[in-house]
Protein backbone atom coordinates (compact mmCIF):
# COMPACT_ATOMS: atom_id res chain seq x y z
CA UNK A 1 0.00 0.00 0.00
CA UNK A 2 1.31 3.15 -1.05
CA UNK A 3 -0.47 6.54 -0.12
CA UNK A 4 0.42 10.26 -0.50
CA UNK A 5 -1.27 12.63 2.09
CA UNK A 6 -1.50 16.35 0.77
CA UNK A 7 -0.82 18.59 4.29
CA UNK A 8 -1.32 22.19 4.03
CA UNK A 9 0.77 25.39 6.04
CA UNK A 10 -2.34 27.32 7.66
CA UNK A 11 -2.06 29.98 10.13
CA UNK A 12 -3.16 28.60 13.96
CA UNK A 13 -7.18 29.01 14.05
CA UNK A 14 -6.05 30.58 17.50
CA UNK A 15 -3.51 32.99 16.28
CA UNK A 16 -4.76 36.48 14.43
CA UNK A 17 -4.98 35.45 11.00
CA UNK A 18 -4.96 38.30 8.62
CA UNK A 19 -4.53 38.90 4.83
CA UNK A 20 -1.28 40.78 3.56
CA UNK A 21 -1.15 42.12 -0.21
CA UNK A 22 -4.53 39.94 -1.06
CA UNK A 23 -3.03 36.33 0.36
CA UNK A 24 -3.41 34.57 4.03
CA UNK A 25 -0.59 35.93 5.87
CA UNK A 26 1.49 33.10 6.67
CA UNK A 27 4.10 33.29 9.06
CA UNK A 28 6.78 30.44 10.67
CA UNK A 29 5.97 30.97 13.88
CA UNK A 30 1.95 30.98 14.08
CA UNK A 31 1.94 28.36 10.84
CA UNK A 32 1.18 24.97 11.34
CA UNK A 33 0.02 21.91 9.50
CA UNK A 34 -4.05 22.41 8.64
CA UNK A 35 -5.56 20.79 11.78
CA UNK A 36 -7.94 18.73 9.22
CA UNK A 37 -5.02 17.19 7.35
CA UNK A 38 -4.72 15.02 10.45
CA UNK A 39 -7.17 13.42 9.45
CA UNK A 40 -5.80 12.43 6.10
CA UNK A 41 -2.44 11.41 8.15
CA UNK A 42 -4.11 9.14 10.33
CA UNK A 43 -6.02 7.60 7.59
CA UNK A 44 -2.91 6.66 5.62
CA UNK A 45 -1.16 4.96 8.73
CA UNK A 46 -3.84 3.28 9.52
CA UNK A 47 -4.65 1.36 6.14
CA UNK A 48 -0.85 0.82 5.68
CA UNK A 49 -0.38 -0.50 9.09
CA UNK A 50 -3.54 -2.64 8.61
CA UNK A 51 -1.56 -3.60 5.38
CA UNK A 52 1.58 -4.84 7.25
CA UNK A 53 3.43 -3.18 4.24
CA UNK A 54 3.66 0.26 2.43
CA UNK A 55 4.83 4.00 2.87
CA UNK A 56 3.54 6.87 3.59
CA UNK A 57 4.29 9.94 1.58
CA UNK A 58 3.20 13.94 3.13
CA UNK A 59 3.27 16.16 0.90
CA UNK A 60 3.39 20.39 0.73
CA UNK A 61 3.71 22.98 -1.24
CA UNK A 62 4.42 26.62 -0.29
CA UNK A 63 7.04 29.04 0.58
CA UNK A 64 10.49 27.88 2.94
CA UNK A 65 7.85 28.35 5.81
CA UNK A 66 5.69 25.40 4.81
CA UNK A 67 8.25 22.73 5.89
CA UNK A 68 6.65 22.74 9.10
CA UNK A 69 3.42 21.18 7.34
CA UNK A 70 5.50 18.37 6.44
CA UNK A 71 7.57 18.33 9.32
CA UNK A 72 4.63 17.68 11.96
CA UNK A 73 3.49 14.81 9.38
CA UNK A 74 6.65 13.16 10.21
CA UNK A 75 6.34 13.51 13.46
CA UNK A 76 3.08 11.87 12.97
CA UNK A 77 5.13 9.11 11.78
CA UNK A 78 4.93 9.23 7.91
CA UNK A 79 7.66 7.50 6.04
CA UNK A 80 8.76 10.68 3.26
CA UNK A 81 8.54 13.98 3.45
CA UNK A 82 8.27 16.44 -0.14
CA UNK A 83 8.40 20.05 -0.63
CA UNK A 84 7.18 21.80 -3.53
CA UNK A 85 9.39 25.25 -2.83
CA UNK A 86 9.26 27.53 -5.73
CA UNK A 87 8.46 31.24 -5.61
CA UNK A 88 6.47 31.06 -8.71
CA UNK A 89 3.86 28.83 -6.66
CA UNK A 90 2.75 31.80 -4.38
CA UNK A 91 -1.01 33.22 -5.27
CA UNK A 92 -2.12 29.84 -6.86
CA UNK A 93 -5.77 29.27 -7.36
CA UNK A 94 -7.00 26.18 -6.28
CA UNK A 95 -6.86 25.29 -10.27
CA UNK A 96 -2.61 26.12 -10.12
CA UNK A 97 -2.46 24.16 -7.15
CA UNK A 98 -4.00 20.89 -8.42
CA UNK A 99 -1.45 21.37 -11.37
CA UNK A 100 1.08 21.44 -9.38
CA UNK A 101 0.14 18.34 -6.88
CA UNK A 102 -1.04 16.44 -9.68
CA UNK A 103 2.82 16.89 -10.76
CA UNK A 104 4.40 15.88 -7.90
CA UNK A 105 1.99 13.57 -7.58
CA UNK A 106 2.19 11.82 -10.65
CA UNK A 107 6.44 12.19 -10.42
CA UNK A 108 6.14 9.45 -6.91
CA UNK A 109 3.53 7.51 -9.02
CA UNK A 110 6.35 6.89 -11.59
CA UNK A 111 8.31 5.86 -9.43
CA UNK A 112 6.43 3.30 -8.20
CA UNK A 113 2.72 3.13 -8.00
CA UNK A 114 0.42 5.00 -5.74
CA UNK A 115 -2.93 3.57 -4.26
CA UNK A 116 -3.94 6.39 -3.02
CA UNK A 117 -3.76 10.30 -2.70
CA UNK A 118 -5.82 11.53 0.59
CA UNK A 119 -6.81 15.13 1.69
CA UNK A 120 -8.56 16.82 4.22
CA UNK A 121 -11.55 17.74 3.83
CA UNK A 122 -10.93 21.61 3.90
CA UNK A 123 -8.20 23.72 4.72
CA UNK A 124 -9.33 25.65 7.91
CA UNK A 125 -7.83 29.39 6.10
CA UNK A 126 -9.75 28.75 2.63
CA UNK A 127 -12.42 26.22 3.72
CA UNK A 128 -13.50 25.69 0.12
CA UNK A 129 -13.31 22.16 -0.21
CA UNK A 130 -12.51 22.16 -3.94
CA UNK A 131 -8.78 21.17 -4.35
CA UNK A 132 -9.53 17.14 -3.51
CA UNK A 133 -11.77 17.52 -6.60
CA UNK A 134 -10.20 19.33 -8.84
CA UNK A 135 -6.61 16.98 -8.19
CA UNK A 136 -8.57 13.86 -9.18
CA UNK A 137 -9.85 15.67 -12.52
CA UNK A 138 -6.12 16.73 -12.82
CA UNK A 139 -4.80 13.33 -12.53
CA UNK A 140 -7.82 11.87 -13.96
CA UNK A 141 -8.06 9.44 -10.92
CA UNK A 142 -11.30 8.60 -9.10
CA UNK A 143 -12.92 10.78 -6.73
CA UNK A 144 -13.87 9.83 -3.27
CA UNK A 145 -14.55 12.84 -1.72
CA UNK A 146 -15.81 13.64 2.39
CA UNK A 147 -15.29 10.23 3.62
CA UNK A 148 -16.86 9.71 6.88
CA UNK A 149 -15.61 5.59 6.30
CA UNK A 150 -12.64 4.54 4.16
CA UNK A 151 -11.77 0.94 3.33
CA UNK A 152 -9.89 -0.89 0.77
CA UNK A 153 -9.92 -4.53 -0.70
CA UNK A 154 -9.30 -6.11 -4.02
CA UNK A 155 -8.20 -3.06 -6.34
CA UNK A 156 -11.30 -0.65 -5.09
CA UNK A 157 -11.70 2.03 -2.29
CA UNK A 158 -14.68 1.94 -0.78
CA UNK A 159 -16.48 5.10 1.18
CA UNK A 160 -19.39 6.51 3.41
CA UNK A 161 -20.22 10.32 2.63
CA UNK A 162 -22.68 12.13 4.80
CA UNK A 163 -24.38 14.88 2.50
CA UNK A 164 -26.97 17.48 4.12
CA UNK A 165 -29.81 14.94 2.15
CA UNK A 166 -28.47 11.37 2.38
CA UNK A 167 -25.87 9.38 3.55
CA UNK A 168 -24.08 7.72 0.38
CA UNK A 169 -21.79 4.51 0.14
CA UNK A 170 -19.33 4.91 -3.04
CA UNK A 171 -16.64 2.58 -4.40
CA UNK A 172 -14.45 3.45 -7.03
CA UNK A 173 -11.27 1.85 -8.58
CA UNK A 174 -7.96 2.25 -6.95
CA UNK A 175 -5.97 4.95 -7.53
CA UNK A 176 -8.21 7.18 -5.72
CA UNK A 177 -8.32 10.69 -4.59
CA UNK A 178 -9.58 10.86 -1.20
CA UNK A 179 -10.95 13.35 1.23
CA UNK A 180 -11.42 12.27 4.56
CA UNK A 181 -13.95 13.98 7.26
CA UNK A 182 -13.06 14.67 10.88
CA UNK A 183 -15.79 12.16 12.10
CA UNK A 184 -13.25 9.53 9.91
CA UNK A 185 -11.00 8.65 12.75
CA UNK A 186 -8.86 10.03 16.16
CA UNK A 187 -5.70 11.19 15.45
CA UNK A 188 -2.64 9.89 16.95
CA UNK A 189 -0.38 12.59 19.08
CA UNK A 190 2.92 12.45 18.29
CA UNK A 191 5.44 10.28 20.41
CA UNK A 192 9.34 11.55 21.80
CA UNK A 193 11.15 9.38 19.47
CA UNK A 194 9.33 10.41 16.11
CA UNK A 195 9.09 13.74 16.89
CA UNK A 196 13.26 13.49 17.55
CA UNK A 197 13.64 11.59 14.59
CA UNK A 198 11.63 14.52 12.55
CA UNK A 199 14.12 16.93 13.05
CA UNK A 200 16.61 15.36 11.63
CA UNK A 201 14.56 13.20 9.09
CA UNK A 202 15.25 14.38 5.04
CA UNK A 203 12.67 16.76 3.12
CA UNK A 204 13.01 16.56 -0.88
CA UNK A 205 12.52 19.75 -2.23
CA UNK A 206 11.14 20.22 -5.43
CA UNK A 207 11.26 22.97 -7.48
CA UNK A 208 8.72 23.54 -10.28
CA UNK A 209 11.00 22.79 -12.95
CA UNK A 210 12.11 19.99 -11.39
CA UNK A 211 8.19 18.55 -11.53
CA UNK A 212 8.40 19.97 -15.18
CA UNK A 213 5.47 22.62 -14.75
CA UNK A 214 5.88 25.95 -16.79
CA UNK A 215 6.04 28.66 -14.21
CA UNK A 216 3.09 30.57 -16.03
CA UNK A 217 0.49 27.36 -15.37
CA UNK A 218 0.83 28.05 -11.52
CA UNK A 219 1.18 31.33 -9.42
CA UNK A 220 -0.16 34.65 -9.16
CA UNK A 221 -0.31 34.89 -13.16
CA UNK A 222 -2.41 31.93 -13.83
CA UNK A 223 -4.79 32.23 -11.13
CA UNK A 224 -8.60 33.30 -12.18
CA UNK A 225 -9.42 35.16 -9.59
CA UNK A 226 -7.81 38.43 -7.39
CA UNK A 227 -8.24 39.36 -4.52
CA UNK A 228 -8.99 43.10 -4.85
CA UNK A 229 -9.87 43.89 -1.22
CA UNK A 230 -9.43 42.41 2.15
CA UNK A 231 -10.19 44.26 5.18
CA UNK A 232 -10.90 43.29 9.35
CA UNK A 233 -14.67 43.50 9.87
CA UNK A 234 -15.42 45.74 12.70
CA UNK A 235 -16.75 44.10 15.91
CA UNK A 236 -19.92 44.05 16.85
CA UNK A 237 -21.10 47.07 18.35
CA UNK A 238 -23.80 47.52 21.25
CA UNK A 239 -23.62 44.30 22.53
CA UNK A 240 -25.55 43.52 26.05
CA UNK A 241 -24.16 41.02 28.60
CA UNK A 242 -26.79 40.62 31.45
CA UNK A 243 -26.34 38.20 34.83
CA UNK A 244 -29.41 36.59 35.54
CA UNK A 245 -31.13 37.75 38.53
CA UNK A 246 -34.31 36.28 37.47
CA UNK A 247 -35.90 38.32 34.69
CA UNK A 248 -33.16 38.14 32.26
CA UNK A 249 -35.33 35.25 29.99
CA UNK A 250 -37.80 38.72 30.05
CA UNK A 251 -35.05 40.98 28.55
CA UNK A 252 -33.91 38.45 26.14
CA UNK A 253 -37.48 38.38 24.83
CA UNK A 254 -37.87 42.51 25.02
CA UNK A 255 -34.51 42.33 22.87
CA UNK A 256 -35.91 39.94 19.99
CA UNK A 257 -38.92 41.33 19.94
CA UNK A 258 -37.81 45.09 19.38
CA UNK A 259 -35.14 43.70 17.14
CA UNK A 260 -38.25 42.07 14.87
CA UNK A 261 -36.91 38.44 15.37
CA UNK A 262 -39.06 37.43 17.45
CA UNK B 1 -26.33 40.99 -22.23
CA UNK B 2 -25.02 39.25 -19.96
CA UNK B 3 -26.47 35.85 -19.11
CA UNK B 4 -26.48 34.59 -15.79
CA UNK B 5 -27.19 30.23 -15.45
CA UNK B 6 -28.90 29.60 -12.05
CA UNK B 7 -28.73 25.90 -10.56
CA UNK B 8 -31.97 25.09 -8.67
CA UNK B 9 -32.09 23.38 -5.72
CA UNK B 10 -35.49 21.70 -5.89
CA UNK B 11 -37.09 19.26 -2.77
CA UNK B 12 -39.61 16.96 -4.22
CA UNK B 13 -40.55 19.08 -6.92
CA UNK B 14 -40.67 22.57 -5.16
CA UNK B 15 -38.14 25.44 -5.23
CA UNK B 16 -35.88 26.05 -1.99
CA UNK B 17 -36.17 29.31 -0.89
CA UNK B 18 -32.43 29.68 -1.11
CA UNK B 19 -33.03 29.31 -5.14
CA UNK B 20 -35.11 32.20 -5.23
CA UNK B 21 -32.46 34.34 -3.27
CA UNK B 22 -30.04 32.93 -5.86
CA UNK B 23 -32.23 34.08 -8.81
CA UNK B 24 -32.64 37.61 -6.79
CA UNK B 25 -28.73 37.89 -7.00
CA UNK B 26 -28.68 37.02 -10.88
CA UNK B 27 -30.67 39.70 -11.70
CA UNK B 28 -28.59 42.07 -10.37
CA UNK B 29 -26.08 40.40 -12.64
CA UNK B 30 -27.73 40.14 -15.89
CA UNK B 31 -30.47 37.97 -16.97
CA UNK B 32 -31.53 34.67 -15.32
CA UNK B 33 -31.82 31.82 -16.86
CA UNK B 34 -32.70 28.67 -14.49
CA UNK B 35 -30.87 24.99 -14.83
CA UNK B 36 -33.32 22.20 -13.31
CA UNK B 37 -31.39 18.92 -13.27
CA UNK B 38 -34.14 16.04 -12.89
CA UNK B 39 -37.87 15.39 -13.97
CA UNK B 40 -39.53 17.99 -15.63
CA UNK B 41 -40.61 20.67 -12.88
CA UNK B 42 -44.65 21.30 -12.51
CA UNK B 43 -46.42 24.14 -14.05
CA UNK B 44 -46.33 26.09 -11.19
CA UNK B 45 -42.59 25.81 -10.39
CA UNK B 46 -41.46 27.30 -13.72
CA UNK B 47 -43.86 30.03 -12.93
CA UNK B 48 -42.59 30.95 -9.60
CA UNK B 49 -39.18 30.79 -11.60
CA UNK B 50 -40.62 33.20 -13.42
CA UNK B 51 -41.87 35.56 -10.83
CA UNK B 52 -38.51 35.88 -9.75
CA UNK B 53 -36.74 36.16 -12.89
CA UNK B 54 -36.00 33.39 -15.53
CA UNK B 55 -36.76 34.10 -18.88
CA UNK B 56 -36.05 30.09 -19.28
CA UNK B 57 -36.02 26.84 -17.29
CA UNK B 58 -33.67 24.82 -19.01
CA UNK B 59 -34.18 21.18 -17.95
CA UNK B 60 -31.46 18.48 -18.05
CA UNK B 61 -33.93 15.30 -16.96
CA UNK B 62 -30.60 13.40 -15.61
CA UNK B 63 -31.81 10.09 -13.25
CA UNK B 64 -28.94 10.26 -11.79
CA UNK B 65 -26.67 13.42 -11.15
CA UNK B 66 -25.31 12.49 -7.75
CA UNK B 67 -21.63 12.42 -8.54
CA UNK B 68 -20.00 15.23 -9.14
CA UNK B 69 -18.71 14.50 -12.81
CA UNK B 70 -22.07 13.68 -14.39
CA UNK B 71 -23.84 16.80 -12.87
CA UNK B 72 -21.27 18.93 -13.76
CA UNK B 73 -21.94 17.94 -17.12
CA UNK B 74 -25.71 18.28 -17.14
CA UNK B 75 -24.77 21.59 -15.96
CA UNK B 76 -22.69 22.67 -18.29
CA UNK B 77 -24.85 21.75 -21.25
CA UNK B 78 -27.76 23.97 -19.67
CA UNK B 79 -24.80 27.00 -19.58
CA UNK B 80 -22.86 26.54 -22.41
CA UNK B 81 -24.01 30.57 -23.80
CA UNK B 82 -23.64 31.96 -19.90
CA UNK B 83 -21.30 34.50 -18.67
CA UNK B 84 -21.83 33.84 -15.19
CA UNK B 85 -23.30 30.92 -13.47
CA UNK B 86 -24.52 30.73 -9.88
CA UNK B 87 -24.94 27.60 -7.53
CA UNK B 88 -26.13 27.45 -4.03
CA UNK B 89 -23.00 27.17 -2.01
CA UNK B 90 -23.10 23.61 -0.35
CA UNK B 91 -20.52 20.72 -0.16
CA UNK B 92 -21.86 19.31 -3.33
CA UNK B 93 -22.42 22.29 -5.43
CA UNK B 94 -18.67 23.28 -4.68
CA UNK B 95 -17.83 19.62 -6.27
CA UNK B 96 -19.52 20.09 -9.07
CA UNK B 97 -18.51 23.92 -9.80
CA UNK B 98 -15.06 22.85 -9.59
CA UNK B 99 -15.30 19.71 -12.74
CA UNK B 100 -17.35 22.36 -14.47
CA UNK B 101 -14.40 24.97 -14.32
CA UNK B 102 -12.00 22.18 -14.99
CA UNK B 103 -13.39 21.63 -18.24
CA UNK B 104 -14.54 25.58 -19.26
CA UNK B 105 -11.70 27.57 -17.21
CA UNK B 106 -14.22 29.21 -15.58
CA UNK B 107 -13.04 31.07 -12.46
CA UNK B 108 -14.94 30.36 -9.42
CA UNK B 109 -15.45 31.70 -5.72
CA UNK B 110 -17.74 29.83 -3.43
CA UNK B 111 -19.10 30.30 -0.05
CA UNK B 112 -19.94 34.00 -1.52
CA UNK B 113 -21.86 36.44 0.72
CA UNK B 114 -23.01 38.33 -2.63
CA UNK B 115 -21.91 39.65 -5.86
CA UNK B 116 -21.87 42.48 -8.88
CA UNK B 117 -20.62 43.16 -11.66
CA UNK B 118 -17.83 45.71 -11.73
CA UNK B 119 -15.97 46.98 -15.18
CA UNK B 120 -17.69 44.23 -16.78
CA UNK B 121 -16.16 41.67 -14.19
CA UNK B 122 -17.89 39.98 -11.22
CA UNK B 123 -16.63 40.31 -7.83
CA UNK B 124 -17.75 38.32 -5.28
CA UNK B 125 -17.96 38.69 -1.77
CA UNK B 126 -16.83 36.91 1.32
CA UNK B 127 -16.81 36.45 4.81
CA UNK B 128 -13.29 34.74 5.98
CA UNK B 129 -11.53 33.52 8.68
CA UNK B 130 -14.76 32.56 11.01
CA UNK B 131 -16.49 35.45 9.78
CA UNK B 132 -13.56 38.20 11.27
CA UNK B 133 -12.14 39.47 7.65
CA UNK B 134 -14.31 40.56 4.31
CA UNK B 135 -12.72 39.90 1.10
CA UNK B 136 -13.92 40.89 -2.72
CA UNK B 137 -12.72 39.40 -5.20
CA UNK B 138 -12.61 39.61 -9.06
CA UNK B 139 -12.86 36.69 -11.10
CA UNK B 140 -10.77 37.47 -14.02
CA UNK B 141 -11.96 34.72 -16.14
CA UNK B 142 -14.28 35.24 -19.26
CA UNK B 143 -16.78 32.83 -17.23
CA UNK B 144 -17.36 33.27 -13.79
CA UNK B 145 -19.07 30.85 -11.14
CA UNK B 146 -19.93 31.73 -7.70
CA UNK B 147 -21.11 29.53 -5.25
CA UNK B 148 -23.99 31.79 -2.59
CA UNK B 149 -24.90 30.72 0.72
CA UNK B 150 -27.80 31.36 1.96
CA UNK B 151 -29.74 34.14 3.56
CA UNK B 152 -27.14 36.25 2.08
CA UNK B 153 -29.58 38.10 -0.22
CA UNK B 154 -33.18 38.80 -0.04
CA UNK B 155 -35.72 36.78 -1.94
CA UNK B 156 -37.75 39.15 -3.68
CA UNK B 157 -40.02 38.65 -7.27
CA UNK B 158 -39.05 40.33 -10.37
CA UNK B 159 -40.45 43.79 -11.45
CA UNK B 160 -41.48 42.72 -14.64
CA UNK B 161 -40.97 38.99 -14.45
CA UNK B 162 -39.54 36.11 -17.15
CA UNK B 163 -41.82 34.37 -19.25
CA UNK B 164 -40.13 30.59 -17.64
CA UNK B 165 -40.45 29.08 -20.46
CA UNK B 166 -39.45 25.79 -20.00
CA UNK B 167 -36.52 24.13 -22.49
CA UNK B 168 -34.95 20.40 -22.57
CA UNK B 169 -31.75 19.80 -22.90
CA UNK B 170 -30.33 16.68 -24.00
CA UNK B 171 -26.63 15.50 -22.53
CA UNK B 172 -24.32 12.55 -22.78
CA UNK B 173 -23.43 12.06 -19.17
CA UNK B 174 -19.59 10.90 -18.89
CA UNK B 175 -18.42 7.66 -17.73
CA UNK B 176 -17.81 8.32 -14.11
CA UNK B 177 -15.00 5.70 -12.38
CA UNK B 178 -17.10 6.50 -9.22
CA UNK B 179 -20.03 3.84 -8.53
CA UNK B 180 -22.54 5.01 -5.94
CA UNK B 181 -23.95 1.65 -4.40
CA UNK B 182 -26.08 2.84 -2.14
CA UNK B 183 -28.02 5.78 -1.00
CA UNK B 184 -29.76 6.10 2.31
CA UNK B 185 -32.17 9.55 2.40
CA UNK B 186 -31.50 11.03 5.61
CA UNK B 187 -34.79 11.72 7.22
CA UNK B 188 -35.50 15.93 7.71
CA UNK B 189 -36.57 16.93 10.45
CA UNK B 190 -40.06 19.01 9.89
CA UNK B 191 -39.79 22.45 8.57
CA UNK B 192 -36.23 24.44 7.02
CA UNK B 193 -33.28 22.99 6.58
CA UNK B 194 -30.60 24.11 9.34
CA UNK B 195 -28.64 26.03 6.47
CA UNK B 196 -31.56 27.77 5.16
CA UNK B 197 -33.29 28.63 7.57
CA UNK B 198 -33.96 31.85 9.23
CA UNK B 199 -33.58 31.48 12.55
CA UNK B 200 -31.21 28.91 14.41
CA UNK B 201 -31.21 27.67 18.25
CA UNK B 202 -28.43 25.63 19.12
CA UNK B 203 -27.84 23.72 21.89
CA UNK B 204 -24.24 22.23 23.34
CA UNK B 205 -23.12 20.77 26.21
CA UNK B 206 -25.01 22.76 28.59
CA UNK B 207 -28.14 20.69 28.02
CA UNK B 208 -27.10 17.88 29.16
CA UNK B 209 -28.58 16.27 26.40
CA UNK B 210 -31.98 17.36 26.56
CA UNK B 211 -33.09 19.73 23.74
CA UNK B 212 -36.93 20.08 24.38
CA UNK B 213 -36.24 23.80 25.49
CA UNK B 214 -33.99 24.27 22.45
CA UNK B 215 -36.36 22.74 20.21
CA UNK B 216 -39.38 24.55 21.76
CA UNK B 217 -37.95 27.70 21.23
CA UNK B 218 -36.72 26.82 17.63
CA UNK B 219 -40.43 25.97 16.63
CA UNK B 220 -41.61 29.54 18.64
CA UNK B 221 -39.15 31.50 16.45
CA UNK B 222 -39.82 29.52 13.24
CA UNK B 223 -36.44 28.29 12.95
CA UNK B 224 -34.36 24.80 13.41
CA UNK B 225 -32.32 23.24 15.85
CA UNK B 226 -28.48 23.13 15.53
CA UNK B 227 -25.87 21.61 18.40
CA UNK B 228 -21.96 21.80 18.85
CA UNK B 229 -19.57 19.19 18.17
CA UNK B 230 -19.89 18.12 21.82
CA UNK B 231 -23.32 17.50 21.23
CA UNK B 232 -22.81 15.06 18.27
CA UNK B 233 -20.23 13.63 19.68
CA UNK B 234 -22.10 12.68 22.48
CA UNK B 235 -24.35 11.21 20.87
CA UNK B 236 -27.39 13.36 22.13
CA UNK B 237 -28.60 14.11 18.53
CA UNK B 238 -27.77 13.50 14.61
CA UNK B 239 -24.59 15.22 13.12
CA UNK B 240 -26.51 16.88 10.39
CA UNK B 241 -27.45 18.86 13.25
CA UNK B 242 -24.02 20.53 13.43
CA UNK B 243 -23.06 24.05 13.50
CA UNK B 244 -19.75 24.33 12.40
CA UNK B 245 -16.41 25.04 10.02
CA UNK B 246 -16.36 20.46 9.65
CA UNK B 247 -20.51 20.54 9.55
CA UNK B 248 -23.10 23.19 8.57
CA UNK B 249 -22.23 26.75 8.48
CA UNK B 250 -25.32 28.81 8.97
CA UNK B 251 -26.10 32.84 8.37
CA UNK B 252 -29.50 33.20 9.99
CA UNK B 253 -30.68 36.36 10.84
CA UNK B 254 -30.82 34.90 14.12
CA UNK B 255 -28.14 32.79 16.14
CA UNK B 256 -29.43 31.20 19.70
CA UNK B 257 -26.59 29.90 21.54
CA UNK B 258 -27.22 27.59 24.41
CA UNK B 259 -25.29 26.04 26.46
CA UNK B 260 -22.57 26.39 24.24
CA UNK B 261 -19.27 27.78 25.12
CA UNK B 262 -18.11 29.25 21.61
CA UNK B 263 -15.09 26.98 20.45
CA UNK B 264 -13.41 28.86 17.22
CA UNK B 265 -14.31 25.61 15.15
CA UNK B 266 -18.17 26.55 16.45
CA UNK B 267 -17.70 29.94 15.82
CA UNK B 268 -16.53 29.78 12.13
CA UNK B 269 -19.66 27.97 11.42
CA UNK B 270 -22.02 30.87 12.67
CA UNK B 271 -20.07 34.19 13.30
CA UNK B 272 -21.48 35.89 10.16
CA UNK B 273 -24.95 35.29 11.49
CA UNK B 274 -27.72 38.89 11.45
CA UNK B 275 -27.78 38.84 15.26
CA UNK B 276 -26.01 36.29 18.11
CA UNK B 277 -27.69 35.64 21.50
CA UNK B 278 -25.50 33.54 23.89
CA UNK B 279 -27.10 31.46 26.93
CA UNK B 280 -23.93 30.30 29.08
CA UNK B 281 -23.34 29.74 32.94
CA UNK B 282 -19.84 30.75 32.77
CA UNK B 283 -19.38 34.45 31.96
CA UNK B 284 -15.68 33.69 30.63
CA UNK B 285 -17.33 31.65 27.36
CA UNK B 286 -15.91 32.94 24.32
CA UNK B 287 -19.51 32.57 22.96
CA UNK B 288 -19.70 35.82 24.64
CA UNK B 289 -17.27 37.87 22.83
CA UNK B 290 -19.39 37.71 19.72
CA UNK B 291 -22.65 37.74 21.50
CA UNK B 292 -25.27 41.05 20.59
CA UNK B 293 -26.97 39.84 23.57
CA UNK B 294 -25.40 37.53 26.45
CA UNK B 295 -27.09 36.00 29.30
CA UNK B 296 -25.10 34.49 32.02
CA UNK B 297 -27.62 31.93 33.56
CA UNK B 298 -28.95 28.58 33.37
CA UNK B 299 -31.13 27.99 30.22
CA UNK B 300 -33.01 25.90 31.54
CA UNK B 301 -34.12 29.08 34.08
CA UNK B 302 -34.19 31.48 30.98
CA UNK B 303 -35.70 29.73 28.09
CA UNK B 304 -38.70 28.66 29.80
CA UNK B 305 -39.10 32.87 30.86
CA UNK B 306 -38.21 33.85 27.14
CA UNK B 307 -40.99 31.44 25.52
CA UNK B 308 -43.39 32.42 28.29
CA UNK B 309 -42.57 36.70 27.66
CA UNK B 310 -42.63 35.85 23.73
CA UNK B 311 -46.29 34.29 24.31
CA UNK B 312 -47.72 36.77 26.32
CA UNK B 313 -46.59 39.69 23.96
CA UNK B 314 -47.41 38.16 20.99
CA UNK B 315 -51.26 37.31 22.36
CA UNK B 316 -51.43 41.24 23.62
Amino acid sequence: MRILVTVKHTPDLQSQRSFTDGRVTRTAEDGTMNELDEYAVEAALQLVEAAGEGEVYALTVGGPDAVAAVRKALQLGVHHALHVSDEAVGGSDVFGTAKVIAAAVNKIHGEAPLDLVITGMAALDGLTSMLPTALAAELDWSQLTLASALSVADGEATIERHLADAHETVSAPLPAVVSVTDELNKPRFPNFKLIMAARKAPVTVWTLEDLGVNAADAGAGASRTTVVDASERPPRADRVKVTDTGDAGTQLADFLIEKGLA
Amino acid sequence: MTTVAVLIDHRDGAVTRPSLEALTLARSLGTPVAVWLGESPSADAAAQLGEYGATEVRVVDVADARLAASAAAALGAASDDADVIVVISTFVTKEIVTRLAMTTGAGVVVDAAGAEIVDGKVEALQTVFAATWNVRTRIDADKAIIGVRPNTTQATPADSAGAGTIIDVSVDLPETRERVVSVAPVEQSDGTPLAEAPVVVSGGRGTGGDYTLVSELADLLGGAVGASRDATDEGWISHEHMVGQTGTTVTPALYVACGISGAVHHRGGMQASGTIVAINMDPDAPIFEIADFGVVGSLFDVIPQTIERIKERRGA
